[in-house]
Order: structure tokens, then sequence, then C-alpha cells
């Protein structure tokens, strides 16, 4: 299929996102303003006021019920999104659960934001790399571009019939929310005839009826029943299996977007930056991979074997990807813009971390804790990271495994 | 009361239910079991209304009332409720 | 504004059971019976939509379910939030073809748990909203399905495991919170309440609810033998108390414009008939410790504050 020709348009991240989800036919938003969030939502009215969607806007009262709301529309059949950050996404920690639970296909944008207290409005990945558990789907971005393309691309995934599992975009708060950026945008016709109608499972129901899998007055269905010991335990492992053919089905969706925009980042799981003949990496989430990638640039000009593995999708997690990625590398470290008090670092350095312990190769890994609140990000602190990692290498030995960089001491 | 246990890959996805509650007898639950006096009862129906469990219906092409006691749970709101005293709560082994 | 529809004892006797039988819950469960009437209310599709709270928990015991129509069930705060979801989608599905046009009533259920307190948030909001559901309080007066303990609806001097009656105080000190009134004070378009023993009644204010273009709300009162330790089979004629001591007094709002019902209207016209609250109290092992020389000074003030919330009533009702 060739290329169509695609709009430039000056858009920050939020209003990326807004801008995805316009085009990609939502019957319902259900949300609630949170910094650096609300342009998400002020824009997306704008669009119902001028009758540029047909979408069912609700201006919820909280979080809570914003996602509660998107789950019900997402499981009468309706195409639902929202869109949080910090303690808004903290306030929906319960029905993160519920909505992966019941398999409802919600699609959120999580401005990446600090968690109180103290109160902080600005960039980090606490809110949600604290819901990694919860059973949604993760793809963290690293710029504007990659939001808007990651919107459409998650209706696509969340709605597949064969996984049905809620996605959650990150981008970072204010970094990219609200900072100009010339995003490539397709076309509306061909942006809503790649994320289709959705399509509905069929489940077996108590009248016996194999029927599609949605509240239909047609075909009654009970959802959300009481589990007691005898079958909690298996409701739980076909949210696992269906983690488990996540992986497969993102690629796909990434592989046919890429198809149509001509944009692909890395395989969809994972982006590689210089790894093939890496001596030493750094793992990173998020936008601060762009600073990276150019920190790279510069050491491989002066033929430093250096490089930078991007998790894009941090849920599932891409295990034989990032296996497969890091097996050159001698020393990696692990930025991480979130920390788990007491928990000897932060999340990404603890899940590569433990993919590492069964690779056939041992590097270093030890881990960064960077830019919390907020905190500037410049190319000299990863500067620092590769020199570091270049002296463990030297000395064989790793002085302190979980550090913090820009912190002031 | 057990249902056959299946693993996870044979139920529905979602915890979507498959079986209705009237599969679940809940009649052995009572004590006392509620006998009605088919000349007293006048077919006013306030017991059918009243019984929390549904299980006294009423039949029109029969134009009576029938007790299911598959469901009855024996708590003798019908009893209590009937306005000409029709019907009395009987410990059920006696009966 | 409404259809005024007509029924007899057997015409909603013959009316198959939405609600099926085989739930779980206790013998004498009133709310059973509140749902299972209010399921003889239904006008066409609906779908049902509950708090987590006794009624939820009885009836979905996986793999049974106990519902006709479809159902669904999320947490325990927020099932205005879920009625308020499904409202939203069944709205623009229409709109866009995807669905077929006929209108599909939606109704939430929750106990008194789910909405005087941990609902109330999401249960202001979606009536704030405008939301076109029937949202039913069905209302044993505590956190029955956890075991009894105290709500905003319990009333006053009732003993709950957390407002326990012991021997220096006599149960929950504070009074019932006055949901129905909180609603109206929304601006809702229909609020009302009800009691299972004026079936006719209930069925009828549930229909309405059900056909008003806009939120309703429906306050039921649903005694529980378990909770209230009160005889089993007593459950419907204590429900009639309630409204013959006028303890739970029945009335309509119909935007804005209070009407007392006609059980609750015979109280008003003839004061001689109200009861006095003591024959309601004594029916009920919670309010036991009432009846010992310490604490009966709690019967007067559990007869004041039903008195003069009673006169309230009637001067909203423009009756003397």
């Amino acid at each position: 299929m060739a290329l169509v020709k695609q709009k430039m348009l000056a858009l920050n991240g939020d209003e990326a996102v807004a801008y995805a989800a316009k085009q990609s036919d939502v019957d319902v938003v259900a949300a609630y303003p949170i910094t650096p969030q609300t342009i998400i939502v002020e824009r997306f009215s704008e669009y119902v006021a001028n009758g540029e969607v047909d979408t069912e806007f609700v201006c919820v009262e909280s979080e809570h019920s914003a996602l509660t709301a998107c789950l019900t529309a997402a499981a009468t059949g309706a195409r639902a999104f929202t869109a949080t950050a910090s303690a808004g996404l903290a306030l929906m920690h319960e029905i993160l659960y519920v909505t992966s639970g019941c398999r409802a296909p919600v699609v959120m944008a999580v401005v990446n934001r600090a968690l109180s207290a103290p109160i902080n409005i600005h960039c980090d990945h606490s809110d949600s790399m604290v819901e990694r558990d919860c059973g949604w789907i993760q793809i963290y971005v690293e710029n504007s571009q990659e939001v808007y393309d990651s919107i459409i691309q998650a209706f696509k995934i969340a709605e597949n019939p064969g996984l049905l599992l809620p996605v959650m975009v990150g981008l970072d708060g204010f970094t990219l929310s609200h900072t100009l950026e010339n995003v490539q945008t397709l076309p509306d016709d061909l942006v809503k005839t790649f994320v289709g109608t959705r399509q509905f499972p069929l489940v077996t129901t108590h009248e016996g009826k194999t029927v599609p899998f949605k509240l239909d007055p047609k075909t009654p269905e009970t959802i959300g029943p009481l589990d007691l010991h005898d079958y909690y335990f298996e409701h739980k492992r076909q949210q696992e299996e269906a983690m488990r053919i996540a992986p497969k089905i993102i690629q796909q969706v990434h592989e046919e977007y890429a198809k149509i925009s001509g944009r692909r980042y890395g395989d969809g799981l994972i982006e590689p930056h210089y790894l093939e003949d890496a001596e030493t990496a750094i793992v990173c989430v998020g936008s601060t991979s762009g600073t990276v990638k150019t920190v790279v640039n510069e050491l491989r000009s002066k033929r430093m074997k250096v490089g930078l593995l991007r998790l894009r999708t941090f849920r599932p997690l891409p295990v034989k990807e990032i296996t497969k990625a890091l097996e050159n590398v001698k020393a990696v470290a692990v930025m991480d813009r979130s920390l788990s008090f007491g928990g000897h670092g932060g999340a990404v350095f603890h899940e590569i971390r433990h993919i590492l312990y069964d690779a056939s190769t041992h590097p270093y890994v030890v881990n960064y804790i960077y830019g919390l609140g907020g905190r500037d990000t410049n190319p000299n602190l990863m500067h620092k990271i590769y020199r570091d990692l270049q002296r463990i290498l030297e000395t064989q030995r790793i002085e302190e495994p979980v550090q913090f960089i820009g912190l002031r001491e | 009361m057990t249902t056959q246990e299946k693993g996870w890959k044979e139920i529905p996805m979602a915890g979507v239910c498959w079986k209705p509650s009237t599969q679940y007898l809940t009649g052995d639950w009572k004590t006392y079991k509620p006998i009605r006096d088919l000349e007293k009862c006048t077919r006013c129906v306030l017991c059918v209304l009243f019984c929390p469990d549904g299980a006294i219906h009423w039949k029109p092409e029969k134009e009576d009332i029938e007790f299911d006691y598959n469901f009855c749970k024996g708590c003798g709101i019908c009893a209590n409720e009937c306005p000409v005293d029709a019907i009395e709560m009987k410990l059920e082994e006696e009966t | 504004m409404f259809s005024e529809w007509k029924f007899t004892a057997k015409d909603i006797a013959e009316k198959p059971d939405l609600f099926m039988s085989g739930h779980r819950a206790c013998a004498g469960c009133a709310p059973a019976t509140v749902l299972r009437l209010i399921m003889k209310a239904l006008r066409g599709p609906t779908i049902v939509t509950f708090a987590t709270g006794c009624m939820e928990v009885v009836s979905t015991i996986y793999p049974y379910t106990s519902w006709k129509i479809p159902y669904i069930h999320t947490a325990f705060e927020n099932v205005a939030a879920n009625a308020s979801g499904i409202e939203a989608a069944l709205k623009i599905l229409k709109k866009k073809g995807r669905i077929p046009q006929e209108h599909v009533d939606v109704i939430a259920f929750a106990g008194d748990g789910g909405t005087y307190d941990i609902g109330i948030q999401a249960l202001s909001g979606a009536v704030e909203r405008g939301h076109d559901f029937l949202y039913v309080l069905y209302d044993n007066e505590a956190y029955m399905n956890t075991g009894i303990q105290r709500s905003g609806g319990t009333p006053h001097g009732a003993s709950t495991t957390t407002s326990p009656a012991g021997t220096v105080i006599p149960g929950k000190l504070e009074y019932k919170k006055p949901i129905a009134d909180i609603m109206v004070a929304h601006d809702i378009p229909y609020a009302a309440t009800a009691s299972p023993h004026y079936w006719k009644d209930l069925i009828t204010k549930a229909r309405k609810g059900i056909e008003v273009n806009g939120p309703a709300f429906l306050h039921v009162f649903a005694p529980c033998p378990r909770g209230w330790r009160s005889d089993i089979s007593k459950s419907i004629e204590i429900s009639h108390l309630a409204v013959e001591t006028c303890i739970f007094p029945l009335w309509e709002a119909i935007n804005g414009e209070h009407q007392l019902s006609a059980p609750s209207k015979v109280m008003a016209l003839r004061p001689e008939r109200k009861k006095p609250v003591r024959e309601y109290l004594q029916l009920q092992g919670r309010f036991r410790h009432l009846f010992t020389p310490k604490f009966e000074k709690v019967i007067d003030e559990i007869q004041r504050i039903t008195d003069e919330r009673w006169q309230r009533l009637l001067k909203k009702c423009n009756i003397a």
C-alpha cells in the first residue's frame, strides 16, 4: 500500500492525544481534569462543542467515576477513552483492576506526573509504574508523534477480540504534554478504517447461548460476579493468558500501522539504538530516551561502543526481546523515573535485572534514579552514566548498584 | 451443592456467569414448610408477591397458587402476611 | 407525565420473575422481595447495574446468576457512575446506528452502604449531569453484607456492630441521613419513598421512575431480619409498621413538588391511626437495649425525631 499524504500539525502531546482520539471514532469519553492532562479534556470538549466528533462526553465528578463510566460504556459496546495523571490515576487504582478483570478494552492516556506528597505537578513515572500489576497493557512514548500513533494503535490492540485488555499510553507530563512538536497526522478516514468498528468475542451465558460479549437486552449476560475461592484463580489465569498473547498483537498492530504511516518504533515492544555491538547500554523509558539517543550518537561519533534500549511496551514485559537485545552488552544502566521506596531501586531496574538473571550472559546491571518531580535531566547526566558504566567494565566492580542522578546531595 | 470444577481454559472470559440460579435449589435451607389450606385460600396472591425467593407461583391456567418447595427457604412471610391465615408453617419433617 | 399504568395483583403475579429464584439471600430478606417487585415494573428492554452489597453478592455467586436481564457490577462506591457509562454508551451507539433504536432503560441498585456514604459522590455527580436512569436504594439501614456495621442510614438508637449498644452508649447516636431530601435538593424530576408492604405503591413508583426522562431516585425501606434481629417472617410486617408509625413516610416529589402517598396520607388525615414508635421498635432486637430503664429515654427521642421529621414533611406537602 502506498503511503498517503499526511498533514503536519503543530501539536503538543496532549493535543496530539485528543486529535488521535477524535480521529479514532471514540464513542464515550468520561474524564476529569488534572494537570498536565487538562489540555486533552479541554481540546476534546471543544471538538464536541463544535460538532467535530460524534462522542458522548461525560464530565464526571472524579477520576474514579471516569474510569468506571468508561468501563461500563465499553461493556455496553462503546469505544471508550479517558485520560489522567498522577493522583487521578491513583484514585482510579481500584477500578484499573476491575477494568482489566471485566476485560473492558478502555484506552487511557496517562500524562505521567509525580505522586504527592508533597504535591508536584511535573513529570515522573511514579504514577503509572506503580500500576504495572493491574492487568493493563502499558506503552510509554518518546515524543508527541509517537503518542499520536500509539493512541490510534491502542484502540486496535485493546479491542482485538482475542485480547480484550485495556491499554494505557504514558506520555511525559509537561515535557511532552505541553511542548509543541511537528506531528504528522493521517487523514481522518484512514484512521477510522484502521481502527474499524468494535468486534465482540463470543461468550456462553447462563441461558446456554453463545453470544457477543456485551450488555445487550437481547442476549442478557451477567458481568462482574462474585468469585469464591473456587474460581477467582482461574479467572486471573485467563487474564495472564491474554497478557501472554498481547506482544504478538501489539507487534501486529504496530506493523499494520507502519504500513500506512511509514513510522515504526523498534518492533513495537522495544526500540534498540546501536545495541548490536554495544558494550555498555542504558535502558530507558519515555521522553528521556530521546536525550539518551543524542548522547549515544555523540559518543558513537567518538567510536565508543554505547547503545540504548528504549522500552516502549512495559506491560506485557517483552522478556525475549529484551534478553536478545542486551545479549552482547556487558554493562547496563537502567534509568528509572520512579522509585520503589525501600525496594532497592526502581521498577524498570527490577524487571531488567530479573530478566537478565535467566540470560546466558550476565552483564553488570545498575540503576540510576532520575528526574523525580520533573527534575531536569540534561545530557551531562547521561554522559556520566556511560562513564560510570565504562569504569565498571574496567574495574569489574559495581560500587553502588542504585544511585541517584541529578539530585543535590 | 457443588459444581463440576472447570479449568481456566474452559470457563467463559471475564467472569460471565454461565448458570442460572434456578439450578441452585435453596429449598433444602428450610426448617419450616408453608402448608396452604386450599379452602381458606382466597387466591389473593399476596403470598406470591411477597415471597423473597419467588417460590410461590400463580398459575393462571389452573387459577391456583403453587408452592415451589425447591426454592422455599421457610421464612414464613407468606404465612404472616396471608390475610385469611390460610398458610401454616409446619416443621418439614412432620409434613 | 406518567403512563398511569393500571394493574392487579394477579397481573403482577403472572409476570415471570426477572430476578430468579435460587439466589442466596437470607430467609425472610425484604430487599429480595423489593428487587422481585421492582423487576415486575419494567416496561421494556432494561439493563441493571449493582453496587457491591447483599443483593449483588447473593444474586451473582459465580457461576450462577439470578439475573434474566443484562447486569453489571464493578465496585462499591460507583453504581451511579456505572449507570452513567451505560446510559452514555446507549445514547451514542443508538445515534451512530450501531444498536437498534429501541429505548433501553437503565436501573442502578445499591444498598444504604453504597448510597448514603461511599456512594454519594458518584450519585450526586450522576444526577447533576442529568443521566436518564432510575436509582433504587434498598435501605436495610446498615452495611449488612460486611456484618451489620452502621451506615449513614442507620437510625438513632440502633445497635450495629460499629455502633453497638454497650453499657454506656445506647447504639448509634447520630440520626438517619435524609437521603431522599438530599436527592430532591438536586432538583431531579422524580424522587420517592416506598415500602414493600405497599407493593402496589412500590411498583407504581418504580415504573414512574423508569418512565421519567432524567434521573429518578427511589428510596425503598427494606428490613433485614438478620441485622435487625427480627423474626424472619415479619420483614414485610415491619415495613408496614414503619409507615404506620411515620418512621418511614411514603411520598413523592415530582419536579420538587411533594405529595404524600395514600398510606401516609391516611396517617396525616387520621392522626389517631398513627402508631407509637414503640410498636415498631419492640419487634427488632437491634433496639432491644432501649427497653431497659437505663436507655428508655432514647425511645422518647426516637418518637420526637420521628414526629419532627413527619411535621416537616407535612409542611412540604402543604398539609397542616
